[in-house]
C-alpha cells in the first residue's frame, strides 16, 4: 500500500541496495553539465536528421529555411538533455532487464545540481529554475517598456520588438503555470498531508528537468530570429513565421509534458499519501488548491501538446489543420489553444488562493473563515473553466449564439473566485493581525486580484469586450490577476517557507521594502493601463496615438521601478541563503500547519513516524482544541528545534502539555 | 464578544459603504459616464458605452464594499494596538451559514442579473458590433443597409463598396443616419478591424466573411487599427476614417468609382471571401495552385436611400 | 555556497548576453541628410533582387540602397530631411506574378499621381497581363504606393545583389514629398515570401529585405 509507517533509522535511505555500486565521479554522473552536453549533441544530431530528410523540399529550398531540422533538433535535444539528467537512466535499465541505480546519496549542495528523489530538493531546484524563468522573462518587460516609452521614435526595430513580446509572454505564462505547484507544491504537500515522499519520485524529477529544457528551447526562439505571434501563437500567422516558431511550438509541447507529470502525480500524492486521519475536511486548503490545479494540469493540457504538434505538421510536414484553403481552419487553432488557454489561467490563479488561505490564519491568528466553501469554491473554479473557453472568442466569427452562452458561464465562474475573499475577509474579523511580510503580500493579492477580477467580468460582458478585447484593457486585467495574483502570492509564499525550507530567514527588513515597492510600482504600472486600453491602444504594437505617450511613459517609469524592486528581492534572497544565512527556528510564524512540525531543515525522510492527524491546522484561538497530529515518540533532533512558546499540535505519546508544547497564550484569570 | 460588539463593527461599516458607493457611483455616472469611451458616434458605440457604464455602477460598490472592509479591518484590528485581545477560535470563527448564504445568494443574483443585461445588450442592437461570422442571427431591422467589405491583408485594410461598383478605397467614409453592415474578411492571416469610434470589432480570417452591424449616428473622425497580432507591421497598421453627410457620402463615392474605375476593372468581382492562393505569389508552400477567386452570391447589399 | 551564488549570477548573466546580442541586431541607416541643403530634392536609388545572395538568407528576395557615395547597401532603412521631394529610382531586376490585391496595381500618393516605368508615364499597371508585378513599394501611413513591373521569368534574371543594368531590368521612377519628422514604416505588398505560407514570411516580414523604414529627420 502506499503509506510507509515504519519507523525510519536517522542517517539512511530506506533500501540501500546489497549490491556494491559503482558509480561515476561526481561531475561525471548525471548533473546540469552533462544535461546541457547532451542536450548540444542532440540537437545537433537532430538538424542534421532534419536536413537528410527535407533540404529538398521546395518550401525549404525557397525560403531558406528547415523547420524539419529545427523541430528535430529541438525535440531530440531535449530528449538529450534529459538522457544527461539521467532521467532515462531507471526507464532504459528497467528495459533491458538491469536492476536500476539508486541515486547517490549525497548532502553536500551538489545534490542540487542532479536528479534527485526527495521531494524536497526538487521543490528547491525548481524555485532556481522559476526565478531565472522570471527574470528573464522580466528583462524583456524592461525592454518592452521601453519601446513603448514613445509612439514614433523607435528604440528596437518593430520585428525584435515583436519577437520580444511574444518572448515575454510565453516565458512567463510557461513559468507562471509552474511558479507555485513546482516550488512549493512539490515541497510542501507531502510534508503537509503527512507523507515522506511524493507517489512518483522520479516522475517529479523529470517534470522539473523538462521545465527547465522548455525553458531553454523557448530562449532558443531569440537566435533564430524571435517569432511573430506572441504567446497565443495564432495560426496562420504561426504557419508562416519564420524559425523561431518551432522553438514556441516545441516548448510549449515539452513544456505541456513537464506539467501533465507534475499535475497526475500531485494528485496521486494527495489522494493515496495522506497520513492516516486527515480526512478530507482535514486538508489543508493548500493542498485543496493544488487538487484543484493538479486536476486542470493533467486534464487541460493535452490539449496543447495536440494543438503543437499540429503546428509543427503545419510548418513541417505541409499538412493543413490550420489553413482554410486547404480544408483546415484558422479557428480550429484559436480553439485548441484557448480551451487549453482558459484552465491554464486557473491553473495560475488557484495556488495563490491557496498560499493566501494558508497565509491569513497564522498571522490573523484566526482560524480559516468558510474551508469547506473556500475547498468547494477551488473545486468550482477547476470545474467551471473548462466551460468558458470561447469568451476570448467574442469577436472572432464564432457562431453567434455561443455569445451568450459563454457569458453566462464566464459570469457564472466569477461566483466561486469570489469566495477567496469572503474568506480572506472572514478571518480578518477581529483577528489579531500581524503585519509581516508573507502577510503583506498576501493582503496584496487579495487587493489586485479584485482590480483583476473585477475587470474580468467587463470584459466578459460582449458589448463591454467590443471596445476592449485585444487592447490594453485586457493586458491589465491580466496582468493583475496573473502578476498581481499568483506571483504576489509565490513572493509571499516564498518568504513565509523559506525558513522551513532552507533553514535560514529572509531579511526582514529587506522584505519590507521589496514589498512596498513592488507593490505601489506594480499598480502605477499596470492601472494606466485599463486606461491606455480604453482610450483605443491594441496589445503587442509599437507604434500608438500621440496623445496617450503621457499614460504610456507613466506605466513605462513605474515598470522600470517595478524591475528594480526585484533586485532587492534578488539581494535578499542572494545573502540570506548563500553569503551570509542566518538559521531559522523551527517554527518562527508560529503555525500550526504540519509542515512546520519538523525540525529546520526537514531531514530527508520528513516525519521519523508518519503522524497521525487529529485536525485541520486552523484551529487558532480556541482553548480546548485537539492538537493537528501525534507525531510519535519525539526524537533528540526535534526537541531542541522547537521554540519555548511553540503552538498547539506538537505531541508527544500524551496530547499537550510537555516541553515545546505550551500554549502562547496567556492564562485566563 | 458581545452581540453588541458585532453589530457596531457592522453598522458602522455598512454605513461607511453606503455612502461612498452612493456618492461615487453618482459622481461617476454625471461627470465621467458621458465622456466614456468609445463614444456615441454610432449605435453599438453608445451601446458599449451604456453597458460600460451600468457594469460599473454595479462594480464599484462591490469594489468598495470590499476595500472599506479591508481598510476598517486592517486598522482596527491591527495586532500592534495597545491591549489588543487574543482572537476567539472556535465553530464561530470558523464559518457562519447565513453569512455563506448570504454571499452566495448576492454575488449570484448579481451576476446574472448581468449576464441577462448584457445579453440583451448584446441582441437588441443586431449584435453590438462584435463579428457575428458568417451567418449573422442579430441582424439590423432597416431594410437599407449599406454593405462595406473591409479586406484585411498584412498590412493595411482596404475597403470595397460593392453598392457603388465594387471599387476598392484606402478611405473608409460612411454616411451618416445610416446602417452600415461591415464584412470583414483577410486575404492572408487573422486581423482583426477595430473602428474604435465606431463601436465596431471583428476578427478578419482568411476565406471567412465576418459580419458586424452598426448604425451611425454622430458625425466625425473614425481611427481604425488592427487589433489581432499579424506580423511584422501590426504596430503600423491603422488608417482614419470619416463619418460625413449622405450627400457628402455619395460625393465621395461616386467620384472615387469614376477615379478608379481602370483599376476596379481588373479587380475579381465582387465576392465575400476571396481566396488568397489565387493572384499573387502564394509563397510555393503548398503544391498546388487555385486559380480563380471563390465566387459566393451577394445577398442582400441593395442601394441605400437617397 | 558561495559558489552556488556566483553560478547563478554567471547563469543570468549568459541570459542577460543572449537576450541583450539579439535586441542590438539590426540593418545599417544609410544617411540622405548629411550635407542636405533646405529645399533640394533627394535623389534616392533602390533596386529589387530575385535572392540576395549573400547573408544569413541568401535566397531571400530584398531591396538594396544606393548611398550617397555610390555603393549599394543592404538596408531599407533611410535618414531622409523632412518635407523634400525625394526622387526616387528603383532598379528592379526580379520576375513577378499578379498581385494578391490588385488594388496595389495603382500609382497612389505620388507627386503628379503617376510613375514612369522606363521613361513612360503610367497610373495603373494591369498584374494579370504581361510580366506581372514584381513588387510594390508603399508607405501606407503616407497613402504612397507604387508597382514595379516585372521581368520576363524566363528569362535570365539577376540571382545575387547587387545587380547590374547586365541583366533584365525594368527602372521605375517616381517622386514623393517627406511629411515632417517621423518614423514612417514602409513595405511591398506583393507577397514574394517564397516558401512561406501565403507568402509573406520570411523576407515580407524582415526589416532590410521587403520591409523598412523612412526616419524623416528635422
Amino acid at each position: 500500500m502506499a503509506l510507509d509507517t515504519t519507523a525510519v533509522e536517522q542517517t539512511g535511505a530506506p533500501s540501500p541496495s546489497s549490491v556494491p555500486v559503482r558509480r561515476r565521479p561526481g561531475w561525471l554522473g548525471p548533473n546540469v553539465g552533462r544535461a546541457l552536453v547532451g542536450a548540444v549533441a542532440g540537437y545537433a544530431f537532430g538538424h542534421w536528421i532534419g536536413n537528410v530528410i527535407a533540404s529538398g523540399y521546395t518550401n525549404v529550398a525557397g525560403s531558406g529555411q528547415n523547420d524539419v531540422a529545427i523541430a528535430l533538433g529541438l525535440s531530440i535535444g531535449v530528449v538529450g538533455w534529459l538522457a544527461g539528467a539521467g532521467m532515462l537512466d531507471y526507464p532504459l535499465a528497467k528495459l533491458v532487464g538491469r536492476e536500476p541505480l539508486p541515486p547517490a546519496p549525497s548532502k553536500s549542495w551538489t545534490r542540487y545540481f542532479g536528479p534527485a528523489l526527495d521531494h524536497k530538493v526538487i521543490g528547491l531546484q525548481y524555485t532556481i529554475v522559476v526565478l531565472l524563468f522570471f527574470f528573464t522573462g522580466g528583462l524583456m518587460a524592461m525592454a518592452i517598456r521601453t519601446e513603448l516609452l514613445n509612439p514614433t521614435n523607435h528604440v528596437f526595430g518593430p520585428g525584435t520588438y515583436i519577437a520580444l513580446v511574444s518572448e515575454h509572454g510565453t516565458i512567463m505564462m510557461m513559468m507562471a503555470s509552474s511558479i507555485v505547484i513546482g516550488p512549493l507544491g512539490n515541497w510542501l504537500v507531502p510534508l503537509m498531508i503527512g507523507s515522506r515522499r511524493m507517489a512518483f519520485p522520479r516522475v517529479e524529477s523529470f517534470s522539473l528537468w523538462i521545465f527547465a529544457a522548455g525553458y531553454l528551447v523557448i530562449l532558443s526562439a531569440l537566435p533564430l530570429g524571435g517569432f511573430p505571434t506572441g504567446w497565443t501563437g495564432y495560426a496562420p500567422l504561426q504557419t508562416q513565421a519564420t524559425g523561431g516558431m518551432d522553438s514556441y511550438l516545441v516548448g510549449f509541447a515539452v513544456i505541456g509534458i513537464g506539467m501533465i507529470c507534475a499535475g497526475f502525480n500531485l494528485l496521486a500524492t494527495i489522494i493515496n499519501y495522506r497520513a492516516p486521519g486527515m480526512t478530507w475536511g482535514r486538508v489543508p486548503i493548500f493542498v485543496w488548491s493544488v487538487l484543484a490545479t493538479a486536476a486542470l494540469l493533467t486534464l487541460a493540457t493535452p490539449t496543447l501538446v495536440a494543438a503543437g504538434l499540429f503546428g509543427i505538421l503545419d510548418r513541417t510536414a505541409q499538412t493543413a489543420f490550420f489553413v482554410n484553403e486547404h480544408g483546415g481552419s484558422s479557428y480550429l487553432w484559436q480553439n485548441l489553444f484557448w480551451f487549453f488557454g482558459h484552465p491554464e489561467v486557473y491553473i495560475m490563479a488557484l495556488p495563490g488562493f491557496g498560499i493566501v488561505a494558508e497565509i491569513f490564519p497564522v498571522f490573523t491568528r484566526k482560524p480559516l473563515f468558510g474551508y469547506r466553501i473556500a475547498a468547494a469554491g477551488m473545486i468550482g473554479v477547476s470545474l467551471l473553466s473548462f466551460f468558458v473557453w470561447q469568451h476570448h472568442l467574442f469577436d472572432s466569427g464564432i457562431n453567434p449564439d455561443m455569445r451568450p452562452l459563454f457569458m453566462l458561464t464566464t459570469e457564472l465562474i466569477s461566483i466561486p473566485t469570489g469566495f477567496i475573499f469572503l474568506n480572506t475577509m472572514g478571518t480578518l474579523w477581529k483577528a489579531k493581525i500581524r503585519y509581516e511580510v508573507p502577510m503583506l503580500f498576501a493582503l496584496a493579492m487579495g487587493f489586485n486580484f479584485l482590480l483583476g477580477g473585477i475587470s474580468g467580468v467587463f470584459l466578459s460582458d460582449v458589448p463591454v469586450d467590443v471596445t476592449v478585447h485585444g487592447s490594453f484593457f485586457v493586458l491589465a486585467h491580466f496582468h493583475y490577476t496573473i502578476m498581481g495574483g499568483i506571483v504576489f502570492a509565490f513572493f509571499g509564499g516564498l518568504y513565509y517557507w523559506l525558513p522551513k525550507m532552507t533553514g535560514k530567514t529572509m531579511d526582514r527588513r529587506l522584505g519590507k521594502w521589496h514589498f512596498w515597492m513592488m507593490f505601489i510600482f506594480f499598480n502605477l504600472t499596470f492601472f494606466p493601463l485599463f486606461l491606455v486600453g480604453l482610450l483605443g491602444q491594441p496589445r503587442r504594437v509599437f507604434e500608438y496615438a500621440h496623445n496617450l505617450q503621457a499614460l504610456n511613459d507613466f506605466s513605462s517609469v513605474s515598470a522600470f521601478f517595478l524591475g528594480a524592486s526585484f533586485l532587492i528581492f534578488v539581494a535578499n534572497f542572494v545573502w540570506s541563503m548563500f553569503i551570509d544565512p542566518k538559521p531559522a527556528p523551527a517554527n518562527p510564524w508560529n503555525s500550526l500547519g504540519l509542515e512546520w512540525q519538523t525540525p529546520s531543515p526537514v531531514p530527508p525522510y520528513n516525519f521519523t513516524r508518519i503522524p497521525v492527524v487529529l485536525a485541520d491546522p486552523y484551529h487558532y484561538g480556541e482553548i480546548d482544541a485537539s492538537p493537528v497530529a501525534d507525531l510519535g515518540p519525539r526524537t533528540l533532533a526535534m526537541a531542541g528545534a522547537v521554540p519555548p512558546d511553540g503552538p498547539r499540535g506538537i505531541g508527544s505519546d500524551s496530547v499537550a502539555g510537555e516541553e515545546g508544547s505550551a500554549d502562547p497564550r496567556p492564562p485566563i484569570a | 464578544m458581545s452581540e453588541g460588539g458585532e453589530t457596531h463593527h457592522f453598522r458602522r461599516l455598512i454605513a461607511i459603504w453606503v455612502v461612498l458607493a452612493v456618492a461615487l457611483d453618482l459622481a461617476f455616472y454625471f461627470a465621467l459616464g458621458p465622456h466614456i469611451p468609445p463614444g456615441a458616434m454610432t449605435s453599438s458605440a453608445s451601446g458599449a458605452q451604456f453597458d460600460f457604464n451600468i457594469l460599473f455602477l454595479i462594480a464599484l460598490p462591490v469594489v468598495l464594499a470590499v476595500w472599506v472592509y479591508w481598510a476598517y479591518a486592517l486598522i482596527v484590528w491591527r495586532g500592534s494596538r495597545a491591549g489588543a485581545p487574543e482572537p476567539e477560535g472556535g465553530p464561530k470563527a470558523r464559518g457562519h451559514f447565513g453569512i455563506q448564504v448570504a454571499w452566495i445568494v448576492t454575488t449570484t443574483v448579481i451576476v446574472l442579473g448581468v449576464f441577462v443585461f448584457g445579453t440583451v445588450e448584446l441582441i437588441v442592437p443586431a449584435g453590438a458590433g462584435g463579428g457575428e461570422g458568417q451567418s449573422p442571427i442579430w441582424t439590423p431591422t432597416s431594410h437599407d443597409v449599406l454593405p462595406v467589405q473591409v479586406i484585411a491583408q498584412q498590412w493595411q485594410f482596404i475597403y470595397r463598396y460593392p453598392t457603388f461598383g465594387g471599387f476598392e478605397s484606402r478611405q473608409l467614409m460612411l454616411p451618416l443616419d445610416t446602417t452600415i453592415a461591415f464584412h470583414v474578411t483577410s486575404l492572408d492571416v487573422i486581423h482583426d478591424f477595430w473602428a474604435y469610434q465606431l463601436g465596431i470589432k471583428a476578427d478578419a480570417n482568411p476565406s471567412t466573411d465576418n459580419v458586424a452591424y452598426t448604425t451611425t449616428q454622430q458625425l466625425g473622425s473614425v481611427t481604425v487599427r488592427c487589433d489581432e497580432l499579424c506580423g511584422l507591421w501590426h504596430g503600423a497598421m491603422y488608417n482614419f476614417g470619416r463619418v460625413v453627410a449622405k450627400s457628402q457620402f455619395f460625393a465621395w463615392a461616386q467620384a472615387t468609382e469614376h477615379q478608379n474605375a481602370a483599376n476596379t476593372k481588373l479587380l475579381p468581382p465582387f465576392a465575400y471571401t476571396y481566396v488568397p492562393d489565387a493572384n499573387g505569389a502564394n509563397g510555393g508552400y503548398y503544391p498546388d495552385n487555385v486559380d480563380q477567386y471563390s465566387k459566393v452570391e451577394t445577398y442582400g447589399a441593395k442601394n441605400p436611400d437617397n | 555556497m558561495a559558489i552556488v551564488g556566483v553560478l547563478l549570477a554567471v547563469a543570468v548573466g549568459l541570459v542577460v548576453f543572449t537576450v541583450m546580442a539579439f535586441l542590438r541586431s539590426s540593418p545599417p541607416t544609410v544617411d540622405f541628410t548629411a550635407g542636405h541643403q533646405a529645399g533640394a530634392p533627394v535623389d534616392l536609388t533602390l533596386q529589387t533582387v530575385g535572392s540576395i545572395g549573400f547573408g544569413p538568407h541568401p535566397s531571400w528576395v530584398s531591396y538594396l540602397t544606393l548611398n550617397p557615395e555610390g555603393q549599394w547597401v543592404h538596408t531599407t532603412l533611410w535618414d531622409l530631411p523632412a518635407n523634400t521631394r525625394i526622387n526616387v529610382t528603383v532598379d528592379q531586376y526580379d520576375g513577378g506574378s499578379p498581385l494578391r490585391n490588385q488594388q496595389y496595381g495603382q500609382v497612389q500618393g505620388t507627386v503628379g499621381g503617376e510613375a514612369t516605368l522606363n521613361g513612360k508615364s503610367f497610373q495603373v499597371i494591369n498584374a494579370n497581363a504581361g510580366n506581372g508585378v514584381a513588387h510594390t513599394f508603399a508607405i501606407p501611413t503616407l497613402g504612397i504606393s507604387v508597382p514595379l513591373y516585372a521581368n520576363n521569368g524566363s528569362s535570365n534574371l539577376c540571382a545575387a545583389a547587387p545587380c547590374t543594368f547586365k541583366s533584365p531590368h525594368n527602372i521605375v521612377k517616381f517622386s514623393f514629398m517627406t511629411p515632417g519628422p517621423g518614423q514612417y514604416p514602409w513595405q511591398c505588398f506583393l507577397p514574394c515570401g517564397l516558401g512561406y505560407l501565403y507568402g509573406n514570411g520570411g523576407p515580407m516580414q524582415t526589416v532590410g529585405y521587403m520591409d523598412g523604414f523612412l526616419k524623416v529627420v528635422a
